[in-house]
């Protein structure tokens, strides 16, 4: 037993001594560690820098994007109106519009609008297929741009940003549409850009109207159009206090009539304020008039029109927002006859479920002063933008 | 008349393309923005991944998907600084906000891309978010003034503000 006891004792010892001396063998020195330590930094480093070149890949879309689609842009806008009330409700899809963008280089820019109004196009339908903007802007500076091609006149409020989401009233306001005459493009090039902080300017030579009988319809369009009397525009744009615009355009053609009328030179005159305050409150207020030479069979040679339109906009929660508000408006052609002068009042809702999306109300009564009746109508409108 | 009109209007352009050089929209490089920041010494930058659940929380600030896999900060211990972009209306505003224990410090325009609405980076629109925090529903706890006619600049810095605050938040949870 005690043999067997001692025996056993000396084989465990044995056993012992041999994992010790061979686990004393195996262990690495703390040098052999440190370089240990330094490889496998070394590989932690590689790892990361091929994470981050994975990472910068994907971010900016190498191998699966062409750099022409990183440079080309595209939105648009569409408004959906229904009118009931005065005996002619009618449901019209009035414009559709696609936005195309492109960058040449970091310096020259494209920006196009393309537009189908009332839904049909062609031959005896109701609506126009129409190209509204169409030019390449040049950066001159840091300030200063260059810009040729087919481009709206900054001129007022609605000619500029129309986007129906941006506006109150189902369908533009009326000075807006029919003195200015918005929505008013044409051809030609000018420079626009900042003087001092807030303080904006654009001017610009381009095409103008033709028109013996009223100034909306004189709009060529840029149709193969009568390009014989140039057309100048100017305009100062303030923006230095947040929230607020004070703007005044000037324009002068030397002859409006073109070949149907000669010697009716013209200038239109324009100013605005739009405000928005961070509480809700807001208030719009344009005023725009001419100065013809002649009368036009339809609008007077002083046609003028103003507008005042207080709003206010609440915060739903989330991106849902909901306004209400008043707009006065007066149009006088200084002639006589049916709608020469108007004043219209109107008043009425957006609801904003998102910031781009707005669903509209409007009520609407227009005065015809000379012949002294009133017309009623109601209005429900879908507008977007993207 | 119009010949002459012509000629002024061309010696116009070709003095105002002379009067700089040329610097398209870059306010102020990165660099001296961070730079200006941390008294000329800026602090290495860090490294913020993106998982999946801070995505999510990020996606619910600017109401679409942030493509960025990790975001670049600079932190000294009292400030940190965030250089973001977002699109306004169709190109990139590259913007600098330094935030300190869930407040904006500072916000700086740092290169503007956009045709319109470049008023945004004066002072007098971006003093706006001086102090500015965020409330529960990760909204800023004030009104911001907007510019007219640059509603969608206006609209990208301010969620871009909120996200800076939310980061900065989420960057001292996690030191804690």
């Amino acid at each position: 037993m005690n043999k067997n006891h001692y025996l056993n004792r000396t084989i465990y010892m044995i056993l012992f001594m041999f994992f010790t001396v061979s686990a004393a063998n195996a262990a690495p020195t703390a040098e052999e560690m440190w370089q240990t330590i330094q490889e496998q930094q070394k590989v932690i480093e590689e790892l990361q820098e091929q994470l981050d070149a994975t990472a910068e890949a994907v971010e900016s879309g190498a191998g699966s994007t062409s750099s022409w689609a990183d440079k080309t842009q595209m939105g648009g806008y569409g408004e959906l109106h229904y009118r009931f009330g005065d005996g002619t409700d009618q449901a019209d899809f009035h414009r559709y519009v696609l936005y195309i963008g492109h960058d040449y280089s970091d310096s020259i820019h494209f920006f196009s609008e393309w537009e189908l109004e009332h839904s049909l196009a062609g031959e005896g339908k109701e609506g126009e297929v129409e190209l509204e903007q169409a030019w390449v802007e040049i950066d001159l500076n840091e300030n200063h741009h260059f810009r040729a091609g087919l481009d709206i006149l900054p001129i007022g409020l609605i000619n500029v940003t129309h986007e129906p989401n941006t506006f109150y009233g189902v369908e533009r306001n009326a000075v807006e549409s029919r003195i200015i005459p918005a929505t008013w493009w044409e051809a030609g090039f000018g420079l626009n850009g900042e003087v001092a902080p807030g303080v904006n300017y654009d001017i610009v030579l381009h095409s103008g109207l033709e028109t013996s009988s009223n100034i909306r319809s004189g709009r060529q369009k840029v149709a193969e159009a009568n390009a014989e009397y140039p057309a100048a525009t100017g305009r100062l744009r303030y923006t230095g206090i947040p929230g607020l615009e004070l703007a005044a355009s000037y324009q002068y053609q030397s002859n409006i009539g073109g070949e149907l009328q000669s010697g009716n030179d013209a200038s239109l005159f324009s100013t605005h304020v739009d405000y928005k305050h961070s509480s809700g409150l807001a208030f719009r207020a344009l005023y725009a008039g001419w100065d013809m030479n002649k009368n036009l069979s339809a609008d007077g040679r002083d046609s003028y029109g103003w507008y005042v339109e207080p709003a206010y906009r609440w915060n739903m929660g989330g991106d849902t927002d909901v306004g209400v508000y008043v707009r006065y408006e007066d149009i006088d052609r200084g002639q006589s006859g049916a709608r020469n002068e108007e004043e219209r009042t109107s008043t009425g809702f957006n609801i904003w479920p998102h910031p781009k999306v707005a669903f509209k109300g409007t009520f609407e009564s227009v005065k015809d002063v000379d012949a002294n009746t009133t017309t009623d109508n109601f209005y429900l409108g879908l507008g977007y933008s993207f | 008349m119009t010949k002459l009109t012509l000629y002024i209007f061309l010696f116009l352009i070709t003095q105002i393309w002379s009067l700089h050089s040329y610097a398209k929209g870059t306010y102020l490089e990165p660099e001296k923005f961070l730079s200006d920041v941390f008294n000329n010494n800026p602090p290495n930058p860090q490294k913020l991944w993106l998982k999946k659940d801070l995505k999510k929380e990020i996606k619910k600030i600017l109401g679409d998907e942030f493509k960025p896999l990790r975001l670049r900060y600079w932190d000294d211990g009292s400030k940190k600084a965030w250089i973001l972009e977002r699109i306004g209306r169709d190109k990139p505003i590259t913007t600098g906000y330094v935030t300190s224990k869930g407040k904006i410090l500072d916000v700086k325009v740092l290169v503007f891309r956009e045709s319109r609405g470049w008023e945004v980076r004066y002072p007098f629109f971006t003093e706006q978010f001086s102090d500015a925090t965020l409330k529960a529903d990760t909204k800023l706890d004030r009104k911001i003034d907007g510019i007219s006619g640059a509603t969608l600049s206006v609209d990208a810095l301010i969620k871009l503000a909120r996200l800076a605050l939310f980061l900065d938040k989420h960057v001292d949870d996690k030191k804690n």
